[in-house]
């Protein structure tokens, strides 16, 4: 395979990843807006940082209010993370490794941007909104379901899946990057439960939330909360899972291709990292420092397999 | 269109009533609902936004993919036609390759008078890299578009002939594709001849011209300008089909006197290379300096007979408009034999005598750049008005030699399907060629142009022309 199409691949699953996680907090912002109005405006702001636009967000409006942010996390072409920036690069890389992919997988992209392209033409209303995202989480489903159902497993599909994983991985991590310190024990919240809105948006933002009241049957703590997304492996989008993912799907590729790259070594180690750790460990260590240390080796992690697979000459 | 009967149309003869090859169509089609037929029209399109078969278009920023328009009713041509057509461009691809070899070793055809010496020395189009390089198994063009017009029954013309890098394969193939899934009972009924043999043919023809040195592994690439260029489509979908690998320049570089490809293991030899790449930016050593889409040295790895090239570079030399007019002295002069197929006729501009002619007759000609393509910078002399004649009148007499004119020929016509029924349409036909050092095989078929506008008789897409299927009938 060609270098080149490693990395459209890479870069196309990354970008679907990401679009999904962002129609996920706009659905964890409009939750809140709706049921805690008091509280959303904070909220707001809190998710244009886990999205990382909070930047660009400020130098084009004042406030963070729920019509702003929807619109611009949702179609603002000036954001390079929201839906539809995500899903046009989704989709100009799918157009570039064209021909590593099924035609399945292909038409579910190319249409996908079709249909949000004339959906997003306008801007949301409250009305069509749930629709919007509605189309987003299903064309995502189809995507998947196609890959999986189409593609050869080989390296072709190894790399869309390392994509994946490491937006994923990217992704929660942020989330707690900017949730971390309402999931520190202070002094307040010793020995109480965790204000109410700060875990709906952690656990709505991963898509976590019923799977969190199954396991813990409804005992929400900060740290039960951080356990279970940093280290439960059962939660397909904790760190571990991702990981774990990454790792194997690394190790694929290296059975395949019969050599052992320092991309391996690096997943290797950050994977034994998290396995030997413990919830209690990472608090004693420090919550924030954790995660700004592991968003650091993800990133250098991605930057090694870019290098190692040859994705760029 | 003023007088529809002086064309000749394809299906139905003066009385209405349909000509032989179009006969079970017809009474199929005189048995469908019209409505529905509009209805799947439409599903057509969809169908062609979906698979992503779209071209881009220079210079439209707000829509950069746009469809080809295409039209569900099929352009039949009968097996006895077709056999006769493939005679004509056997015979006449042989002649280009001739051609080809000998403008670029001893130049016979100079020497014995039948063509210029100024045709091949003042033009831009012949590359003095190729002088006296010997293509791998002596084929310089690999694949051709043969540009067919048809005037009446038995009377065709060759309009152009596309020995560079001919496209529109892949419009052929998902025509048929999409006639395939939308008329299944059609194909139970009439038999029509395959054409989706064509990316295996075009793999199988590829790799029998092998280089001096090649591999081993037989390794093929299609080489894109990438995708911002209005074929790459076309490049990913014959890349696919042919299970070969995509590549742009960046991916190339030349090693130990081979083109490799940067892949995930580290860099492999190519051994064959389809450029969809022009000449000019193939080689930024060799060439055009300012290239990024080529690659650096590719021409001396060549010439060492480390790749083939496909088509060869300065195969251009042989499509060029001002040859055109000098092909049936070639097809003579290197088969021995009449040419099958007749050239429309043609007047050169850079001709005093040609010159004045077409100046007088302007208003029925139409006017060609020697080097255009793509129906730019072209004039239709019927359809155009008092002051563009005026406009290309002046541009004649500046740089003569930059023009050819030909009369304004009665082009066939197939019916389209529009919301009132049938309306005839000028089309035009591009079969595809494969040259390998086995042999010469046409693919039964082609690309059917049509000019969707009434009276309209510029059939290229970007000028609002649409598509048909092309069906040849088994006999």
């Amino acid at each position: 395979m060609l270098g080149k199409t490693a990395g459209g691949l890479f870069w196309m699953f990354r970008h679907l990843e990401r679009a999904e996680n962002t129609t996920r907090l706009i659905e964890t912002g409009l939750r809140i807006a709706l049921t805690r109005p008091d509280r959303s405006n904070d909220e707001w702001q809190s998710l244009l940082k886990t999205a990382a636009a909070e930047q660009v967000f400020f130098t084009k409006y004042e406030t963070a209010d729920a019509a702003n942010v929807v619109d611009f996390l949702l179609r603002d072409a000036a954001n390079p993370t929201s839906v539809q920036s995500s899903m046009a690069q989704a989709r100009q890389n799918a157009r570039m490794v064209r021909t590593a992919l099924t035609r399945e997988v292909w038409e579910a992209v190319n249409d996908t941007y079709m249909q949000l392209r004339s959906t997003l033409a306008r801007p949301a209303t409250d009305k069509n909104l749930p629709d919007t995202i509605a189309l987003v989480r299903q064309q995502s489903a189809l995507v998947r379901g196609a890959l999986h159902g189409s593609m050869l497993r080989n390296d072709v599909f190894d790399f869309a899946r390392i994509g994946t994983f490491l937006e994923r991985a990217d992704n929660t991590a942020r989330i707690l990057d900017v949730k971390y310190y309402v999931l520190l024990p202070s002094i307040s919240q010793i020995g109480s439960n965790l204000d109410n809105v700060q875990w709906e948006t952690i656990l709505r933002a991963v898509a976590g939330q019923r799977a969190y009241s199954w396991l813990t049957q409804g005992a929400v703590t900060p740290k039960g909360i951080a356990d279970f997304l940093i280290f439960d492996g059962r939660m397909p989008r904790s760190l571990k899972f991702a990981l774990g993912k990454l790792q194997s799907n690394l190790g694929y590729l290296e059975a395949e291709y019969g050599n052992t790259l320092p991309c391996h070594a690096m997943a290797a180690r950050l994977n034994a990292q998290l396995c030997t750790s413990s919830i209690d460990r990472v608090f004693e260590e420090g919550l924030h420092e954790f995660i700004l240390a592991f968003l650091q080796d993800l990133a250098q992690l991605g930057r090694q397999i870019e290098t190692d697979y040859r994705f760029i000459g | 269109m003023e007088n529809p009967t002086s064309f000749f149309d394809e299906m139905l003869r003066s009385d209405h009533g349909p000509r032989a090859p179009y006969e079970a169509y017809h009474t199929w089609f005189e048995g469908e609902d019209r409505r529905d037929l509009i209805r799947k029209s439409d599903e057509a399109e969809r169908f062609f936004r979906r698979t992503g078969i779209t071209f881009n278009v220079y210079g439209a920023a707000d829509a950069d993919e746009r469809l080809i328009p295409f039209d569900i009713v099929p352009r039949i041509i009968s097996g006895r036609e077709w056999a006769r057509l493939t005679r004509g461009i056997e015979q006449r691809v042989r002649a280009i390759n001739a051609f080809l070899h000998d403008i670029y070793h001893r130049q016979e055809i100079i020497r014995a008078g039948r063509i210029p010496i100024e045709l091949i020395a003042k033009n831009d189009a012949f590359l003095k890299a190729m002088i006296g390089l010997e293509p791998p198994g002596g084929v310089y063009t690999h694949i051709v578009g043969i540009d067919l017009v048809r005037v009446a029954e038995d009377q065709f013309y060759v309009l152009e002939d596309n020995a560079r890098t001919p496209s529109g394969v892949s419009y052929m193939l998902e025509n048929r594709e999409t006639m395939l899934q939308m008329f299944p009972e059609l194909f139970g009924r009439i038999k029509v001849r395959s054409v989706g043999d064509y990316p295996l043919a075009l793999r199988r023809s590829l790799g029998a011209s092998m280089p001096r040195h090649a591999s081993g592994d037989g390794a093929v690439a299609v080489l894109t300008p990438g995708i911002h260029n209005s074929a790459y489509f076309e490049h990913a979908f014959l890349a696919d089909h042919m299970g070969v690998e995509l590549v742009e320049g960046s991916d190339l570089r030349v090693m130990d006197g081979k083109i490799a490809m940067r892949t995930t293991r580290g860099y492999k030899p190519i051994d064959v290379l389809y450029r969809r790449v022009d000449d000019d930016f193939l080689d930024p050593l060799n060439f055009n300096p300012d290239s990024l889409l080529g690659v650096p040295g590719i021409m001396d790895v060549y010439r060492a007979g480390g790749i083939t090239i496909a088509n060869a570079p300065g195969t251009g030399i042989a499509d060029d408009k001002a040859i055109y007019s000098y092909m049936p002295e070639i097809v003579e002069f290197y088969t021995g034999e009449k040419p099958l197929l007749e050239n429309v006729p043609t007047w050169r501009c850079s001709e005093p005598d040609a010159l004045s002619y077409v100046l007088d007759h302007l208003h029925e000609l139409v006017v060609k750049e020697v080097h255009g393509s793509g129906g730019y910078g072209m004039l239709v002399g019927p359809a155009a008005s008092k002051k563009e004649l005026a406009a290309f009148r002046a541009k004649l007499k500046s740089r003569p030699a930059n023009y050819i004119a030909q009369p304004t020929l009665a082009l066939s016509t197939v019916p389209i399907l529009t919301k009132a029924g049938l309306a005839p349409r000028h089309v035009d036909l591009r079969p595809f060629v494969l040259v390998s050092p086995n042999g010469i095989e046409i693919t039964p078929g082609g690309l059917t142009r049509v000019a969707l506008k009434k009276g309209s008789l510029v059939v290229n897409s970007s000028q609002g022309g649409g598509t048909k299927d092309t069906w040849v009938l088994e006999e």
